[in-house]
């Protein structure tokens, strides 16, 4: 047999149940990966290796019993943004420090629920701000991919799930939860060479997993392929009471989906995301990638989404007016980091000043000046209105298409020391994934081939509000028509 | 609209982050240029345009009024930077 690090989560789920492997030693495998490996790729914050174990043994006795659940004895990673009970949960950020939240997200409950593993708590940008994966309070990820032409230069996973993109792509988990706000799981996956979605918002719950801005932060897997973020997704979504955006929905067998087809579906093809001065290589994927579609069966569509160029501006007066809100809470009083002062504001001030990292306070003061008392209107009423627009282009594209194609970033992983000095520049990787979060609908991330310096490129399908079974048929068809077999320079097992 | 260095630090005092005088001229240039690139927004129109207000399509539930945990101090008060007996613990902040 291989390596159990190069399984996929579906083949691993077949040797458990086939009893080839058992989980103890499938998740002593990953542990020794980790133990190697994250040392130098910093993906994981905090590494769990007693409580695997825990789980691990406790897989085995359901598995003994005939009990397996759909992720029974699978060690994953979870996103350091989810609330573990028990567990330091940091959101990368000085504030939370050494947090230990009393209480589960429902997210990582469910998947405690099926008997998942929990290797650890990924790394990322603090608070999910940022896309590179710098602005973590506990060090830069490394991507595991290496550019041919220069080996030695360390790239970014991207952001904000990037300890999530570069643990899976280096077989340091067989999966990992993520969560998107602007494009925080697709353009990491995309970076890292794997496939993640970000579903439609309220299919999984916000409970327990740390704000950012509330009206556009959504779980969702990544995983090595399309199939491993469906298993995974039909675990972690579901209605919550204990969040009031969940959908009261049934969740459909994601899985089955993938293998569905593209026969006789309407693919739209936005003439918007077509961006000047996008490399040569992304626009000929996206070519290849229309053209693997044409030979399934599908159809392609032009469409128009008119307001495309609005998005970026749009989220970023919404987000960080949400985030302003949202990261009030850390104020030093009920827990977290706690600077002392002359008096109370000042014990705020001092508080919020060593605890924030550069990027977060930048955000929070622009959300709270969009915010502010005669610049609301201005600002925030204004960008609301704009993202009714954006959302309506979608809806008016529905009416003629079942999915959407564009490519899921503008550029390959980049340098740990590009594009650090201008936020602007930096805010404009999400160009191709932010509309999916201010419309709220499914956005899937596959691998799709590689640039002329052997990094890997993504492509994305966009879906209808809660279709995305489509998403996933479409995702997968363009998987199996990429056979991408490429894999990180650094990796376990390597 | 462009925010000078007085703005900022009214700003900075509202959202409860201390900064100090020195940080003050590269918080400007960077919030500025955010901003600056934000105006693009003005060239759309939006007259009569509903507002959206939350990510999902359907109206918010409301839950039925009642309580429904309790009897949780030692959980709530575990990660207490400071206490005193079963309280939280600041600074006086009444002379």
């Amino acid at each position: 047999m291989t390596s159990a690090t190069d399984l996929t989560l579906a083949g691993a789920r077949g040797a458990l149940a086939r009893r080839e492997i058992s989980a103890v030693e499938l998740t002593r495998t990953f542990i020794g990966a980790v133990e190697a490996l994250n040392p130098r790729l910093n993906a994981y914050i905090t590494v769990t290796p007693d409580l695997a174990l825990r789980q691990a043994e406790a897989a085995d006795a359901a598995l003994g019993r005939g009990e397996g659940r759909a992720l029974t004895g699978i060690p994953l990673a979870i996103k350091d943004l989810f609330c573990t009970a028990g567990t330091r949960t940091t959101a990368a950020s000085r504030i939370l420090g050494n947090f230990v939240p009393p209480y589960e997200s429902t997210v990582s409950g469910n998947l405690l629920r099926d008997g998942a593993v929990f290797l650890g708590k990924a790394n990322l940008d603090e608070f999910a701000m940022g896309s590179s994966n710098a602005t973590s309070a506990f060090g830069g990820v490394e991507n595991p991919w290496k550019r041919r032409d220069a080996p030695e230069a360390v790239l970014v996973p991207g952001g904000s799930s990037g300890g999530s993109a570069a643990a899976v792509a280096a077989r340091l988990a067989l999966g990992a939860t993520a969560t998107d706000t602007g494009g925080s799981i697709r353009q990491p996956a995309a970076f890292c060479g794997i496939a993640g979605i970000k579903p439609t918002y309220g299919r999984c719950s916000r409970f327990g997993v740390v704000a950012f801005a509330s009206s556009l932060d959504q779980a969702g897997p990544v995983a090595r392929t399309v199939e491993d973020c469906a298993i995974l997704l039909g675990s972690m979504a579901g209605f919550d009471p204990k969040d009031s955006t969940s959908a009261d929905m049934p969740v459909p067998d994601f899985a089955a989906a993938c293998a569905r087809g593209v026969k006789g579906l309407r693919i739209g093809i936005p003439r918007e995301y077509r961006l000047d001065g996008m490399p040569a290589e992304i626009e000929a994927l996206w070519r290849q990638g229309m053209d693997w579609l044409k030979a399934e069966g599908a159809e392609l569509v032009d469409i128009s989404l008119p307001h495309t160029r609005y998005a970026l501006p749009t989220y970023y007066i919404v987000a960080p007016a949400e985030a302003s809100s949202n990261l009030a809470r850390y104020d030093g009083v009920r827990f977290g980091l706690r600077e002392d002062g002359e008096d109370l504001r000042d014990l705020y001030e001092r508080t919020r000043a060593a605890g924030f990292g550069d990027e977060v306070k930048r955000r929070i003061l622009i959300g709270t000046y969009v915010l502010s008392a005669g610049y609301y209107d201005a600002y925030y009423v204004k960008a609301q209105q704009v993202r009714t627009l954006i959302k309506r282009d979608f809806d008016q594209a529905w009416e003629r298409v079942d999915a959407i194609l564009t490519p899921a970033t503008p550029s390959a992983a980049f340098g740990r020391d590009d594009k650090q000095d201008d936020p602007v520049a930096m805010y404009l990787n999400d160009v191709f994934t932010v509309t999916a979060n201010l419309a709220g609908i499914p956005g899937l991330s596959v691998p799709a081939g590689l640039d002329a310096k052997g990094l890997p490129l993504g492509l994305q399908v966009l879906g209808r509000p809660f279709d995305e079974e489509t998403v996933f048929a479409v995702g997968a068809a363009l998987e199996r028509a990429a056979g991408f077999d490429a894999v990180p320079a650094v990796r376990a097992g390597a | 609209m462009s925010l000078d260095t007085a703005t900022v630090r009214r700003v900075a005092s509202l959202a409860r982050i201390r900064v100090e005088d020195g940080d003050l001229p590269r918080l400007e240039a960077e919030l500025n240029g955010i901003l600056g690139w934000i105006e693009q927004l003005r060239a759309v129109d939006t007259q009569g345009i509903e507002p959206m207000a939350g990510g999902g399509a359907q109206a918010l539930r409301m839950r039925r009024d009642e309580v429904t945990d309790g009897g949780i101090q030692g959980e709530i008060l575990a990660n207490a930077p400071d206490r005193a007996g079963a309280f939280f613990a600041v600074p006086k902040v009444v002379e």
